[in-house]
Formats: C-alpha cells, structure tokens, sequence
C-alpha cells in the first residue's frame, strides 16, 4: 500500500475519532451545566478544556456557549467538530479509490450536513443559546453518522492494511484521549479517594463515565454504585469494553501485527516492543498499585508512549528515509 | 411512408425537432429515418413522457452516487464537483460506417507515431520539405531533450482520443488529435453502465459491439511497453492530485485496471530508477501511465516551479529504467497549426491516401491564408494552436464585433499561434431535452490503443453540445455526453 494512503486512512480514522470524542465532552458537559452552581460550572468547563488537551485558540471567558460555538463550527479552530470532520472527508477524498463507496457516502453526507448552507447563520457567534435547541441536536447527529461511519467501514471495506490503518488511527486516538480524560479529573476523584458521593459529585462521576460512553456498561459490571477506584479501573483497564485504553491498545497491538505481518517482520521489531510495553503495564497493573503511586505521571506516561508509537508508525511506514529503505 | 408511421410521428415529441443543412444522426429527411434508428425511435415514442423523465431521473441519481464527477477551474463556486450532463438518447452508427472510421484511425495513429519517431531522430519529412521546419521547431510542445532518444517499440502515443465530426453528406472527418493525455473515457465506460440498466430490452435488441473490454486492453498495452527485463512490470497510473478535473476517471482507471494511483509525491528518483513509496518499503516502477502535462511531469526538466511532478523522472526515462505512456513531446504532432499537414504525413510515411479527411485549415502563418481569414473573420472558427478543451476559441458567425476585433489583433501579434477554419455544422443527433426530442450538435472521440497492436474499442465518447445551436462540447463550456452504440451489422 502506498504510504500516503496510509497516512490519509489513518488521519481520516483519527480525525472523526476526535469529532466523536469532542462531540461527547461538550455534551455531557451541557448537560451536566444545568444542574451545576455557577461557581462549580467554571471548574468544570476548564476541566473539559484539559481534557482535550487546551486546544489553541480556544479560551474559557465565562460563557459556555460561546466555548461551545468555538468547538462546534468554528472553521479557524482546528480542535472544532466541523474542522475535524472536514478533516477526515479531505482525507477520505485524497484515497476515495481506497475506501468503499458505503465509507465515502456516509462521511460525506455527514460533511454536507454540517456544511449546508442553512448551517452558515448557526456559525455566527451568538446564535447558540440555552432555548436554541440547536447543540444538544447537532451534537447528537454527528455522534449517530460518526458511529454509522464506523459501522460501515467495519462492515464494507475489506479488513486488509488499510483497514488496520484505520483501526491504528482510531484506537490510539481513543487510547490518548481517555487517559487525557481522567488525567484531568484527577483532582477530582483520586485526591481524596475515600469520599463518598453525593449530590453534584455524583452527577460530575456520571458525567465522566458518560464523556466515555461508559456509564451502562460499568452499571453492567459494578452496579450503579460508583466510587473513583472502579471508575478508574474500568476505564483504564478494563479487558471488554471498547473505550478503555487496555481495550485500545490490544486493539492497536493486534492492528499493527497485522501490518507488520505485510511488511517483513525485523524492520517492526522496536515498535513491536514499545506497544508491548505499554500493553503489558495495562494487563498486568492492579488499580490498587496505580492509585498508591503517582497516578499523573501513569495516565502521562500512555500518552507519552502512545505519542511515541505514532512517531515510529511513521518512521517505519510513512516517512521513512529513502537511503535507509534502499540499504536495507 | 405506411399510415401507421405517419401517425406515429405526430404523436411523438418532436414539435421542436427542426431540420436543417447539418446531417441528422436519426432523420434522413423529412419524416424518413435512418433504418438503423427505428426500433430506437419506436421505442421512446411509445414511452410516456413521465416514464423517460423517471429513467432520465434514474441515471442520473446514479451518476451522482458514484461519485461520476468534474470540477471546472475559474468557476466562483470553489472548483466544486459536477455531474458531467447525460442524455439519454444513444447515438448509433452502423457497422459500415464504424469499419471505414477504424481503418481511418488506424491509419492515422500509426502515420502519427511515424512523424514523431522521425522528427525526433533524422527529421527525413523535415529535409524533404514536406513539413516545414518552422512548423514544429516553433511548436511550444516540442521538446528538445526528446530527440535521439531511444523509445521503447517506437511507440510516442499510445493513448489517443481524436475528435470526429460528421460533415453535411454524413462523412466522418477529424476535427482534432489529442495525443498529450486524452480524457473522457471513463465516461464512454459509465454511459454504457448506465444505458445498459436504463434501457435493457432496446440495448439488447441491437446488437450492440461492447466496449467494456477497454480497461484489460488499456492494461495490455501499457505492458507491452516495459522496459526490456522486466517480465512483470509494475505498472501505475500518474495523477495530479485530487484538484485535477479528471480526478474520477484516474481514480477509476486506475482501480479497473487494478494498478495504484500515484502522485508525484508518492515516487521518488534513486540511480535513474523510479521507486514508490509503499508501507512496505520502496518498490520499483515499471511502466507509468501518466496525465500529467509535459510541462508539470519533472521539475528538473520542465517546469521548475511544478510541485506536481518527479525529480529525475525523465533521466530515469532516458536510462530506459520506465517508460512513459504516453511518451514526452507528443504534444508536436496534435499542434493545430501541424494539424493542416497530417494528410500529407500520412501519404509521406505510408504512401496511402488518407482514410479520414481533414477540415480544411488556414494557416495564419501564410500572408494569404491570413489575409482571407482577417477579412472573413464573421464566418470562420478561429483556433488557438496549443489550447484544448474549446479554450481560446473564437466562433465567427456567433462572435461580436469586439471579440472579432481581439482576435484579430492576436493573430496580428502572433500568427503562429493561430488557425482558422470554415464554421462547419457538423451533425446532429437527437436529445432529450425537457419531454421533447430536439437535435444538438454532436461529436465523437474514439480512443485509440497503439501498443504491440492497434486496439480500438467500437464507439467512443459521444459529446453533445447541450445549448440549442450551440457548436461547442466541451465538458468545461457546457457540454454534455451519451452512450455511443456501434451495431454488430
């Protein structure tokens, strides 16, 4: 395969893996906002911010629909729904030849949804209020075509190199956001790890679970009782379910196997052990051991090696040299 | 005429089907059709017009869904995708008509590779006078780093559109060569797609020649033109990129024939070898079916300032380590002013007459030619040499004063650059357009295969100029296209 279809599958797989994922922050947060007090509201918006890693250009002034506005159709933000999802069309369109036509014509309705022209006057700044209706709406149809995109291209693009490629985009992505996530709840829940919740904390734990689509799938396995511990066991470390990062990076692990299987096995070798590493501190880590060290510089150090995984998926498939490819 | 067909032409849409000098691709005369056009006609004039609107409807929602798409530079609406208009009326041409078109073709391509062989080695047609040097030194296409160069077969083009009009007494003649990189046949392959679910019954009734093969043919030929030594070549298809116009049909080539679409970007230079860059490694290339111009195809050698093409890629050609299709300099030979010369190039090399005539062509070189045509500008299309796509044209009986003014004064300026030749009205065939059959002037550009053997698939891209009266069929100037079907007998 060529590597600038590589590299486009697997930016368009990142790109609307971070749509879906700013998409589900802004509205849990909405949600969570009405019941909040104004004091508590400010926390938690600079909270979401952290979460998505204080993107450029994008500053809490106090007013969480104009921070909404800027995620959602802000154009000159690149961390916003529309860039990101404008991203991943350009990027499909560059390997439309690749992809099966079932993958084009979702994303691209999706794109033309939220680049239609009645779309132009929701982007003034202005025109998202608390009664438009309009975020909690639009936010939900992206999350729906996202999941149908990813429905389709499970169900019609043949699982060869460029589907792994897609697979690697999304799950690294998914696995650096959750650990960015509970990164910056940390304060939160693992300060003071022997509270027991009530009123608004609770509500905020629902929230957390929920920006990971987590809250019926932990009732599934813990009940409805919910304490920082299991939260963070589940998200982290849970084998099953398809949001945490131990679930993300067996998915990557098994995704990059499969391409190293394509292109001679030696040349993988350090990226082979660097997801190994990392994979391995998830199977085998016990929440307990986790919360008793420095739980930053864990939930840190995922993000730091799932940075260091992309780097050499590019050194390796992408951006190689050319000398070294002809030595070798 | 038998009562029953007399009652059937009233009842047909045809209240705006006017005839006039132009050949009529389904009338003969008046009320008096072509025999190969009856069962066509019988068959849309016993369908209701809600029933063709619904199939009309039909084709083109499945356009749309593919993706079957151009952009247009310069248009206001940032090189947005359009549906290449469709109509839904074949054009048909009978199997006599299609031998004599074939061998006219065949003839031509091979006389053509001829020419370009010889200017870029000894140049004999040059030093016997029989096209003059001006001709194709001054020619912007010609190119200097070609000549004495060895080429793979012999073979400059290998891939061929040429454009034929019908003239008033029904004989095909060429209007021009495309022998740079010709466009369109994609849409010669979908338009049957199209017809074939749209109109099944009629299609098969008429034994029609397929076309379908041309992708395994296109492939064969490419192959056929791998360096010496390289028993399975790797063979990819060269793009500018997704902004190009022609984007879907590289795309779609490229995926029929099962070869990669590559960019520039993708292929890198190392000891005069061509490599693409895959996930696994570096992979040598072959044999490059490329659509990008001379002129943008490797800044080393052309165009400094092209992002689009490949270092090094025409040393590498030079070393005989990949071979170009179609080959560098081409551009030569499709020149419109070296046009005018074409029958006699063909009589130099193959000492045949001509199968297919040329338009007849004034030379704004010659001060005669010119004279005639500054004082007749009102009747005759005035052509620029090196332009395509129906760019730099002037249309005299449709012009205004002051456009005929301007050309006038680039012909002035720069008599090289410029060709005139009579306003023919070449034939027409029926269109639907709204529930009525009216005629529209149409085109044909067959495409031709010159590689161990000549390959011409039956038919090719019929283009319509959409606009009442209107002579051009150009995609980019409001042209449209149909399915092209060339009976068995």
């Amino acid at each position: 395969m060529l590597s600038r279809v590589a590299d486009s599958l697997y930016w368009m797989s990142r790109s609307i893996e971070r749509a879906e994922h700013t998409t589900r922050l802004l509205d849990v947060n909405l949600n969570l906002m009405l019941d909040e007090s104004a004091m508590n509201a400010d926390r938690c918006w600079q909270r979401m911010l952290q979460a998505l890693g204080n993107p450029e250009d994008t500053h809490w002034t106090g007013d969480p629909y104009a921070l909404t506005q800027s995620l959602t159709f802000d154009i000159d933000n690149k961390a916003s729904i529309l860039s990101c999802i404008i991203s991943a069309r350009e990027n499909s369109r560059h390997v439309r030849e690749q992809i099966s036509t079932e993958q084009w014509t979702r994303l691209n309705s999706l794109y033309l949804q939220v680049t239609r022209p009645e779309m132009r006057d929701d982007l003034q700044v202005g025109a998202i209020t608390a009664d438009s209706g309009q975020p909690t709406e639009f936010l939900q149809q992206v999350m729906e075509a996202v999941h149908q995109f990813q429905g389709v291209s499970d169900s019609t693009m043949s699982h060869g190199e460029g589907w792994q490629f897609i697979q690697v985009g999304r799950y690294i992505e998914r696995a650096s956001a959750t650990a960015l996530l509970l990164e910056a709840y940390h304060e939160d829940l693992w300060l003071h790890t022997d509270r027991i919740p009530e009123g608004n904390e609770y509500l905020e734990w629902m929230g957390l679970l929920r920006s990971a689509t987590a809250f019926e799938a932990y009732c599934k396995v813990y009940t409805a009782d919910i304490t920082p511990d299991r939260i963070l066991e589940f998200l982290l470390l849970d084998e099953e379910f398809p949001h945490s990062v131990r679930f993300s990076i067996d998915t990557l692990q098994r995704a990059l196997e499969a391409i190293h299987g394509e292109g001679g096995k030696s040349r993988a070798e350090p990226l082979r052990r660097l997801v190994g590493r990392l994979q391995a501190s998830l199977n085998y880590s016990s929440v307990d051991e986790i919360l008793s060290g420095d739980i930053v510089a864990y939930l840190r150090g995922i993000q730091y090696q799932c940075a260091a995984v992309h780097k050499m998926i590019y050194e390796l498939y992408i951006d190689y040299s050319i000398q070294a490819a002809l030595a070798g | 005429m038998q009562p029953a067909q007399a009652k059937q032409f009233e009842n047909a849409a045809l209240k705006n089907y006017q005839l006039d000098n132009a050949y009529d691709e389904m009338f003969a005369g008046p009320e008096q059709l072509h025999p190969h056009y009856e069962p066509l006609f019988e068959r849309f004039s016993s369908l209701p017009a809600d029933e063709l609107q619904r199939r009309k409807h039909a084709a083109e929602l499945s356009f749309l869904n593919q993706g079957i798409t151009f952009t247009v530079y310069g248009r206001d609406d940032g090189g947005k995708e359009h549906i290449f208009p469709y109509d839904l009326v074949p054009r048909i041409i009978t199997a006599a008509e299609w031998a004599t078109v074939e061998l006219g073709l065949t003839q031509r391509i091979t006389a053509l590779n001829l020419f370009l062989k010889d200017i870029y080695n000894e140049g004999r047609i040059l030093k016997d006078g029989i096209v003059p040097r001006e001709i194709v030194y001054s020619c912007k296409h010609f190119r200097r780093q070609m000549v004495g160069l060895q080429v793979p077969r012999n073979v400059y083009v290998a891939i061929c559109g040429t454009d034929l009009i019908r003239m008033e007494n029904g004989e095909f003649v060429v209007l021009e060569d495309n022998l740079r990189v010709p466009s369109g046949v994609s849409y010669m392959l979908t338009n049957r797609r199209v017809m074939k679910r749209i109109f099944p019954q009629l299609f098969q009734s008429y034994n029609v020649r397929p076309i379908e093969q041309y992708t395994q043919l296109l492939l064969g030929t490419l192959r056929s033109l791998a360096p010496e030594g390289r028993p399975e070549p790797n063979i990819v298809l060269l793009s500018p990129g997704v902004f190009n116009s022609a984007y879907f049909e590289h795309a779609y080539l490229a995926r029929q024939m099962g070869i990669e679409l590559v960019e520039g970007r993708d292929l890198v230079t190392h000891d005069n070898i061509i490599y693409m860059r895959t996930t696994s490694g570096l992979r040598r290339v072959d044999v490059i079916y490329r659509r990008v111009d001379d002129d943008f195809i490797d800044p080393m050698a052309f165009r400094g300032d092209s992002i689009l093409g490949v270092s090094g890629l025409f040393n590498a050609y030079r070393a005989g380590n990949v071979t170009l299709a179609n080959a560098f300099g081409t551009g030569v030979a499709d020149d419109k002013a070296l046009y005018a010369y074409v029958p006699s190039i063909i009589k130099y090399y193959l000492s045949e007459e001509p199968i297919l005539q040329n338009v007849k062509t004034y030379l704004m070189t010659e001060p005669k030619s010119r004279q005639h045509v500054l004082q007749n500008l009102d009747k005759l299309v005035i052509k620029a040499v090196g332009e395509s796509g129906g760019y730099g044209m002037l249309i005299g009986p449709q012009s205004t004063a002051a456009q005929r003014e301007e050309f006038a004064q680039k012909i002035q300026a720069d008599p090289r650059n410029y060709i005139a030749q009579p306003t023919i009205s070449f034939s027409r065939a029926p269109c639907l357009i709204g529930d009525e059959l009216e005629p529209r002037h149409v085109d044909l550009r067959p495409y031709i295969l010159y590689g161990d053997k000549v390959a011409i698939v039956p038919g090719g891209l019929t283009r319509v100029a959409l606009k009442r009266g209107s002579l051009v069929v150009n995609s980019s100037q409001g042209g449209g296209s149909k399915d092209t079907w060339v009976l068995s007998q």
